[in-house]
């Protein structure tokens, strides 16, 4: 049986949902509340992160797949530097074009929260990329030693 | 619009794009990087002789937004750091056929293009910090591409040297917020020159500050004794990322961010207690880098470590022009000699760019083509390679300051400071080592260019010609900066010198 014993799988099949449900709160009230794209973000991969864990990485791949990872880590960069694009229309590079809202709203504060997303987008997708390279690069690295001690 | 955002959206949006159309398109690493590193190139040049603007990032103005500043000394690093990157990628075109993950490495590069771009235009100092870092990082990783144990053992060093720098910057710019209540550079000094200038009103806490900027800023400069990553990293490399980071990067992130910080922020004026210990310090830093690095490279055999030693005692000579224009400054001498002196070290500085890259472009040249970079097993290269040998001989020329190429102008003005500013032991030490530097380019013609064809020449091919027409180019550049100073070279060299001299009117520019 690959990854851990069956009650870390259950459990943490139970958490995972809410652990991304909080990330996503922690994400869309970023403008409002303390948090905001990166604190969310890196509770987004974790909850992925808590699935490699006790699953082992093929589980992890099939909910997120490397290809989609990487994608996804590009584009939400390539979003932000978008929003930084749209303020141009208002004259400066990262100018808030966007309605500022009433205060305290989820729609409010302009460009703050679909930053915010963006960044999440990144930060999620880029960290769950550096854990399962490490997961993934340690197995073969050590392979790879014990062949050239043999040879 | 204001182009100055761009030299940072341009190659920020590239490295990003690179790898997502990678996964469809094998080849836009290549056609992205050659597209926006050309119209960067292109911008850099149009930007001779624009007004000096700040640019407010969101439309917030500066104490409290974040600037953007083009200057004269910007737009001199912005040439050099743009023009090189252009030639570097056409050249890594067909070079860098023979390594894997190549969006990989176009996607690092436009990153370190985007991080120096950043670093050269920031008006702040935590955003220079982090445009610093975001360089640094991809250098790393180039450095390690390769991927075998040496070049790893050369990235891992490297980042663990360029870390405790960058830590040591954080730290000071800290240091800075805390004194000065901001982290704009224009608003910083500022607050120096009100509160902190006069006598014995420098604050201990920004005497720390200044030193540990210029440790930091040092190591990234690769001056003696902060040194010891370089002749591991630089060689290490594939041939276009060490002719990055030998010909712009420590230039981007180590001087330019000396003369930024020093000149600006903290200023070099008799009224600043401090400013001439802070001169003394970096002429020492000069002269121990001139000669440390000129008498390590004599003895060298492997080619692109030689070179990467000439890099530290060339980086030396830039040094010593600034310091002593700054210490002239410090101690109240005469403004035209300090101007002597900076023009002299920025000179050298956009010279020593030009023709390193050069010089690292053709070893990756000769490595392409004879498999070796050991000095030992070459012999006879112009009979095989005539177009490589020629550039590499020209390039050797102007770096060892051989009339009339550009290296023997910008030394010239070097020394002609020095004297004039009466440090004459300084004086001759840079002479001495400008003829040791001539030497072992000596060698390297002795043992690679001329005498009898032998070793691992003897199969050599001229390269084609995607990587000699960039090396011919920056050839043609090498000898204009000699001759053609007159024509066109005091329409970027004499703003940047300006802009460097005056701080009060970068406070007055950005803070209007």
């Amino acid at each position: 049986m690959k990854g851990m014993s069956l009650i870390v799988k259950t459990i943490s099949d139970f958490v995972v949902g809410f652990i991304i449900i909080f990330g996503a709160y922690i994400v869309l009230y970023g403008h409002l509340t303390p948090g905001g794209g990166f604190a969310g973000g890196v509770i987004i991969a974790s909850a992925f992160i808590l699935l490699m864990l006790a699953h082992g990485k093929d589980v992890a791949f099939s909910k997120l797949g490397e290809r989609a990872a990487h994608i996804l880590d590009s584009a939400g960069a390539l979003a932000f530097l978008l929003i930084g694009w749209v303020g141009v229309v208002g004259g400066y590079f990262f100018m808030n074009v966007f309605g500022r809202g009433e205060q305290f709203r989820l729609l409010s504060s302009g460009m703050i929260l679909p930053g915010n997303i963006a960044i999440a987008f990144k930060v999620a997708s880029s960290l769950f990329l550096v854990f399962s390279a490490l997961a993934v690069f340690r197995r073969r690295s050590f392979r790879s030693m014990i062949e050239g001690e043999l040879r | 619009m204001n182009p100055v955002p761009l030299f940072v959206a341009i190659p920020l949006g590239a490295a990003f794009l690179i790898p997502m159309l990678g996964i469809w398109w094998k080849k836009s690493g290549e056609a992205l990087a050659a597209l926006s590193t050309a119209t960067l190139a292109v911008m850099a040049i149009l930007s001779i002789g624009s007004t000096a603007v700040a640019y407010h990032m969101g439309g917030w103005a500066p104490p409290v937004g974040i600037a953007l500043v083009s200057d004269g000394l910007t737009v001199l690093l912005l040439i050099a750091v743009n023009v090189i990157a252009f030639l570097c990628i056409i050249f890594s075109l067909k070079y860098m056929t023979a390594y894997s993950g190549l969006p990989k490495y176009y996607s690092l590069f436009m990153l370190m293009v985007a991080g120096m771009n950043g670093v050269v235009v920031s008006g702040d100092l935590f955003n220079l910090y982090v445009f610093l870092e975001v360089a640094s990082i991809a250098s790393y990783a180039l450095v390690a591409f390769g991927t075998e144990a040496d070049e790893l053992e050369a990235g891992f060093k490297y980042l663990v040297l360029g870390s405790v720098a960058s830590v040591m910057i954080l730290f000071a710019i800290g240091t800075v917020y805390a004194v000065t209540g901001t982290l704009n550079m224009a608003d910083a000094a500022r607050e120096i020159s009100t509160r902190f200038s006069g006598a014995g009103a420098m604050n201990p806490a920004l005497l720390l500050a200044a030193a540990m900027f210029l440790m930091g800023f040092s190591l990234k400069a690769a001056l003696v004794p902060f040194h010891a990553w370089l002749p591991d990293a630089h060689p290490s490399a594939p041939a276009p990322i060490s002719a990055m980071l030998s010909g712009v990067v420590i230039k981007s992130l180590g001087i330019y961010a000396i003369c930024r910080v020093f000149f600006h922020v903290f200023g070099f004026d008799p009224n600043v207690m401090g400013s001439v210990i802070l001169a003394n310090s970096m002429i020492w830093l000069a002269v121990l880098s001139i000669v440390v690095g000129g008498l390590l490279a004599i003895g060298q055999w492997d080619y692109k470590r030689l070179l990467a030693y000439s890099s530290i005692g060339q980086v030396g000579y830039v040094m010593l022009g600034l310091g002593v224009g700054a210490r002239v400054l410090a101690t109240g001498g005469p403004r035209s000699l300090a101007a002597l002196a900076i023009l002299g070290g920025l000179f050298h500085l956009v010279n020593h760019a030009f023709f390193k890259s050069l010089l690292f472009l053709s070893s990756g040249a000769i490595q392409h083509a004879t498999g070796t970079r050991d000095m030992k097993q070459m012999g006879g290269l112009r009979e095989k390679m005539p177009i490589t040998s020629a550039v590499t001989n020209l390039a050797a020329l102007s770096i060892s300051g051989v009339p009339p190429f550009s290296g023997f102008w910008s030394k010239l003005i070097i020394l002609i400071a020095v004297v004039k500013a009466e440090h004459y032991v300084i004086a001759g030490i840079a002479i001495v080592m400008a003829f040791v530097t001539l030497a072992y380019y000596v060698k390297v013609q002795r043992e690679i260019i001329f005498g009898s064809v032998r070793g691992a020449v003897e199969r050599a091919k001229e390269v084609p010609a995607a990587m000699y027409v960039p090396l011919i180019i920056l050839a043609i550049v090498c000898v204009g900066f000699g001759l053609l100073y007159p024509v066109f070279g005091y329409r970027i060299l004499e703003p940047a010198r300006d802009a460097l001299m005056n701080s009060a009117e970068y406070v007055k520019l950005v803070l209007g």
